[in-house]
């Protein structure tokens, strides 16, 4: 390429104005041997980035599929524990209720139970009322004894 | 999305995230983790990777903040003396080498620019990206990218002829 050309280019290059074809223009006159002497200055520049490119990353990177299925096991923790806790209150709102039921029933039971034994007292009573006569009649006996 | 499937994505441009990282970051061990960082970061989001229309753009977006954040918090942290004492080491050999190394001078020139200059000119003149990309990969306005980068490239050009004309180069 003429040298008056590829001067315009560079300073278009320093007012960033050149196209990528152009700078690619540009690399390459600088890495063919021959460069005019009063731009030898630019030489290490555009050879400094054509190398610099070829610098590459070599560490590994240390991938897991860890990483998607931890959240995949987490997903289904929590739809685990849910269906538990749903559970849970299910079975215990009937077990509460099923408690409730045998409280009435054992309460129906008490108050029978007192109502008969209540029953049971009051003949009792009665029996001792009527032993109550036989005292009257011990203690008339123990008068005619003492009279003696 | 399987393994196989996320590193044909990720090698076209996983070679750019870590010469961008080498960039910023300078050591070649803190750019290597940074990247494999990055690569995992992606991984990790690589279900949603469908829905970015720019898989590369969107990891060298990563890449920069990442640069930066480390750059910031070496900045903050005790972590600057350190490494500038290691530069300290690095460099005094490294002029020794570079007294007749002129291709080396750039790398160093390119340290002494502002991150963002650093950033443009790694992006257009080495990896060969065009203003749109780069203006999305640093999120910048096209015009202020091209403005960057006209700065970054006069400040070398200037330092460039300095040491031309020292006769160095």
């Amino acid at each position: 390429m003429e040298l008056d050309k590829i001067e315009r280019l560079l300073e278009r290059y320093f007012e960033g104005e050149t196209t990528l074809s152009e700078e690619e223009k540009l690399r390459a006159y600088f890495s063919q041997g021959e460069v005019a002497q009063h731009l030898e200055q630019y030489a290490p520049l555009f050879s400094y980035f054509s190398t610099s490119k070829e610098e590459k990353f070599t560490k590994s990177i240390p991938l897991s599929q860890k990483n998607t299925k931890s959240t995949w096991s987490y997903k289904w923790l929590s739809v685990a524990a849910v269906t538990v806790l749903l559970l849970g209150v299910y079975f215990g709102k009937s077990y509460q209720d099923e408690k409730q039921l045998e409280k009435q029933r054992a309460r129906y039971a008490y108050e029978e139970t007192k109502k008969a034994l209540d029953l049971l007292a009051q003949n009792f009573e009665r029996g001792t009322e009527k032993v109550a006569y036989l005292n009257e009649f011990v203690e008339a006996k123990d008068k005619v004894y003492n009279k003696n | 999305m399987q393994q196989a499937e996320f590193l044909k994505i990720v090698t076209p441009f996983q070679d750019k995230l870590y010469r961008l990282a080498k960039r910023l970051l300078v050591s070649r061990e803190e750019a290597e983790d940074a990247t494999q960082e990055i690569l995992l970061k992606l991984w990790s989001k690589s279900k949603k990777m469908g829905t970015y229309n720019n898989v590369e753009a969107f990891a060298m977006t990563m890449t920069k903040n990442f640069c930066l954040d480390r750059l910031k918090s070496r900045q903050a942290s005790n972590l600057k003396l350190v490494h500038s004492n290691y530069r300290e080491n690095d460099s005094s050999l490294q002029k020794k080498i570079e007294a007749n190394d002129s291709v080396s001078w750039v790398q160093k020139i390119m340290e002494e620019l502002p991150e963002q200059q650093k950033m443009v000119l790694q992006l257009r003149d080495i990896e060969a990206y065009d203003y749109d990309e780069i203006s999305e990969m640093l999120e910048m306005k096209p015009t202020a990218v091209r403005v960057a980068l006209s700065r970054a490239r006069k400040t070398v050009r200037e330092k460039l002829i300095q040491k031309h004309n020292y006769g160095i180069g």
